[in-house]
């Protein structure tokens, strides 16, 4: 019992420490650096059960703020290797599990 | 089946005047005599020839005579019974009762033509037919007949009689141009030049890409968060470490920033160092000439010394204005005060109160426009921030250069005791018994007034109305008044303090006191023109110097009437100036644009150093003062510039110090100086006498 216990405290700590966001690599510039992430947690915070329709919405916004064909993908676990236009993309990690990679290639 | 019958037969009848009778055709007129009986159609009816369908039925007269009743309805037996339309009205389907029942079965469009109209008029011309062949049906319907009737032949040369009105045609053709010969036309076109077509394209260059790839899974996730704080925690931890270093330096700092402020006035004072440090870099070789330069060819020439031109001061809005006042800062000793305005009656405006250091020959330290003429200033000894100024249009004022802002802090009014004319001399004095600040001006109205600074305004006391001895003008209601004489200039002994003299436009310069205001101790008849500057010696009490526009410098001792020395320079005097190291070296500006320097221990007959400082014809030299320390001194003209020179080591020659002997220095040394010449002097006047 008290190793489950201390299981599940280990868990909360984990998921409270770990719930900032995490950027991996990015070339952005610091202001649409920060714009993006900020987009990126709203949208991982408000679908926080679908990633589809959070990596829509970002899209969306991306599409709308800085032109259009951007991409997105969020997961749990996934590989890539995409080519994007420079200083335009995005790689971070949120929540502790999730992955967010945003670029734009059009 | 009787409806097409007869309209089959309504149609035979029509065609019947053209063909020809048969054999055959009479016998169908028998039958038909009984259906349609009447003499007219057996008349025209003989040459008919019935066509008969092959199926149609054989039936017997019997047959054919028994009657047959129809009723014919307006009805069509096919049009739908039960049409239904939606009612927008009823929001409903609704059977419509309206149905169409007009059924077409058969359509035949008439080729009848009525042998007057305008149409079988131009048929007839054209083919040029007999009349009896008008009523020819279209040519299809003939053709139809043409293999059952053995009228053929007769048909073939209705054709042949065609042709040959056809050929007669052509030639009555020639008289209608209206009928264009069908075969013989020529078709004509013309195409324009088409403009040669160019192809142009370009192509910018893609926006750079970029490849990335990475791989996302949990443990990758896990690792990067684990790793990101213990980056923090580190970070933390170094920050609190020299936090508690840095604390009280910080915090020293910040209080320091605290009371600098944060506005524009910081940069300000950036920049003035910055504007020093550049002149400086300018104007190096003129500094090391301040500092160092001393003329060693004066070492060849016996009394003569030189002056070297140094920095030159010169504000470009004050251009037009001459230079009327000068005074140095006792206690800043690189600041000196420039009066700027005019003398020209005619030329009288704007005015301005500047303040120019050593340090920065470009730009004025501080800078007052006023709305008239400066005339004369002067600054505090001792609160060197106070500058008391006299204006042209009669007012005196006193500046704060510690106050921000243009105006000044107290000013003259007309009612608290304005001059009426400009004013050409003031002078700060020492405090009164109340330790307020005072200074005394005088002005062309013959007025010299005390001014008090008394919290926040200028109080005003009369202190001397000169009179001119024994002149008395009629005033305008035949009162007499005495005529006043004009102040131009006045000083203050330096060790009497309510002695002083005073310098009038008609020449005479009085001796007065403070406390007697209705006489004068005594009267000089120094000049025949006006004194332009009347001034005691540093050193001796009793020594002092005038100067006129009469061309003269006079040296004088109060206690006797008549000048000791007597100075003709050739040129009117502006401005002349004891220097302060020595009682005995004086220097003058003339208007000829020229600095005399004099040492009576040297030469009591001639200036030891004259230096055209300025072009003769275009400048004036107006003011001069030496400067309180360094042997330099500065110049002003009316152009608006001072300049500044130094003397060189002769003009400023103390005697030479011999091995073992210390010599005596101070005033005591300066006063026994000016006494020797004085006394050389006195000795031989008692003997003339």
């Amino acid at each position: 019992m008290a190793g489950t216990g201390e299981g599940k405290k280990e868990e909360a700590d984990y998921k409270r420490l770990h719930s900032f966001p995490l950027i991996r690599h990015t070339d952005m510039p610091e202001e649409m650096r920060v714009e993006t992430m900020e987009l990126c947690v709203t949208a991982c915070e408000k679908f926080a059960t679908n990633n589809e329709s959070a990596a829509k919405m970002i899209k969306e916004s991306m599409d709308k703020k800085f032109g259009s064909s951007w991409h997105v993908v969020i997961g749990e676990g996934f590989g890539f290797e995409v080519t994007h236009e420079v200083k335009n993309l995005l790689y971070m990690f949120f929540g502790g599990s999730l992955a967010v990679c945003v670029w734009k290639c059009s | 089946m009787p409806l097409t019958n007869s309209n089959r037969k309504a149609s035979n009848v029509q065609k019947l005047p053209g063909l020809k009778s048969t054999k055959a055709a009479s016998k169908k007129k028998d039958e038909e005599e009984g259906v349609d009986a009447g003499d007219v159609l057996d008349e025209w009816s003989h040459g008919k020839a019935l066509i008969k369908p092959t199926d149609q039925l054989e039936l017997t007269d019997a047959e054919l005579k028994e009657e047959i009743t129809r009723i014919l309805t307006a009805n069509n037996p096919h049009a739908p019974q039960n049409i239904v339309r939606y009612s927008f009205k009823e929001r409903s389907y609704k059977l419509t009762s309206a149905v169409d029942q007009l059924a077409v079965h058969f359509v035949l469009e008439g080729g009848l033509l009525h042998q007057d109209s305008d149409e079988a008029q131009r048929l007839r011309a054209k083919d040029s037919l007999p009349e009896e062949t008008t009523t020819v049906d279209t040519g299809a319907e003939v053709e139809e007949e043409k293999p059952e009737t053995p009228a053929t032949p007769v048909d073939d040369g209705g054709e042949a009689e065609e042709d040959r009105p056809d050929s007669v045609a052509s030639k009555t053709n020639k008289k209608e141009p209206k009928l264009t010969n069908q075969f013989n036309f020529s078709e004509r076109a013309s195409q324009t030049l088409n403009n040669p077509l160019r192809e142009r394209s370009c192509q910018t260059e893609p926006p750079p890409r970029n490849n990335f790839s990475a791989t996302a899974n949990q443990w990758e996730i896990y690792d990067a968060y684990v790793h990101e704080l213990q980056k923090q925690e580190k970070n933390k931890e170094k920050q609190k470490s020299a936090l508690s270093k840095k604390d009280e330096k910080s915090k020293k700092k910040m209080m320091l920033m605290e009371t600098q402020g944060d506005d524009i006035t910081k940069v300000g004072k950036a920049a003035k160092i910055f504007e020093r440090m550049v002149n400086q870099n300018t104007l190096d070789d003129i500094a090391q000439d301040f500092k160092y330069f001393e003329d060693a060819s004066d070492e060849f020439r016996d009394q003569e010394g030189t002056l070297l031109t140094l920095w030159k001061f010169q504000y470009d809005k004050a251009k037009r204005m001459t230079v009327t006042a000068l005074c140095w800062n006792m206690k800043h000793q690189d600041l000196f005060a420039v009066g700027m305005g005019s003398y020209d009656f005619s030329k009288q405006g704007c005015g301005m109160l500047v303040f120019y250091s050593l340090k920065n020959s470009a730009f004025p330290e501080y800078l007052y426009p006023t709305s008239s003429g400066v005339l004369c200033l002067d600054i505090h000894e001792q609160h060197s921030y106070l500058v008391a100024a006299g204006f042209y249009d009669g007012c005196v004022a006193v500046y704060n250069l510690k106050e921000e802002g243009l105006e000044p802090v107290y000013k003259s009014t007309a009612k608290t005791g304005k001059h009426t004319d400009p004013v050409w001399q003031v002078r700060w004095q020492n405090d009164d018994m109340d330790n307020n600040h005072n200074f005394y001006s005088v002005s062309s109205d013959g007025r010299i007034v005390s001014w008090t600074l008394v919290k926040n305004e200028l109080v005003f006391t009369d202190i001397i109305t000169l009179i001119l001895n024994g002149t008395v003008s009629e005033g305008p209601d035949g009162v007499q008044q005495p005529s006043i004489a004009c102040g131009t200039s006045f000083d203050f002994h330096k060790q009497i303090d309510y002695l002083f003299l005073v310098g009038t436009e008609e020449g005479k310069i009085h001796k007065c006191s403070k406390n007697y205001s209705s006489q004068f101790l005594e009267t000089y008849n120094a000049h025949s023109m006006a004194v332009d500057a009347v001034k005691w010696n540093h050193f001796h009490p009793q020594v002092f110097i005038s100067c006129s526009s009469d061309w003269t410098v006079k040296i004088w001792d109060h206690t006797i009437n008549s000048p000791m020395f007597i100075f003709d320079l050739n040129a009117v005097v502006g401005d002349v100036s004891w220097s302060p190291y020595s009682s005995t070296v004086f220097a003058a500006v003339t208007r000829d644009g020229t600095v005399h320097v004099f040492d009576l221990n040297i030469n009591k007959y001639e200036a030891i150093c004259q230096q055209q400082v300025v072009s003769k014809k275009k400048t004036r030299l107006t003011h001069i003062e030496f400067n309180p320390i360094y042997p330099i001194i500065i110049v002003g003209n009316d152009r608006g510039s001072v300049t500044s020179f130094k003397l060189s080591p002769n003009l400023r020659r103390t005697p030479k110090a011999k091995k073992g002997q210390e010599l005596p220095k101070g005033p005591e040394v300066e006063i026994a100086k000016m006494e020797k010449l004085l006394s050389l002097l006195r000795e031989p006047e008692p003997s003339t006498v």
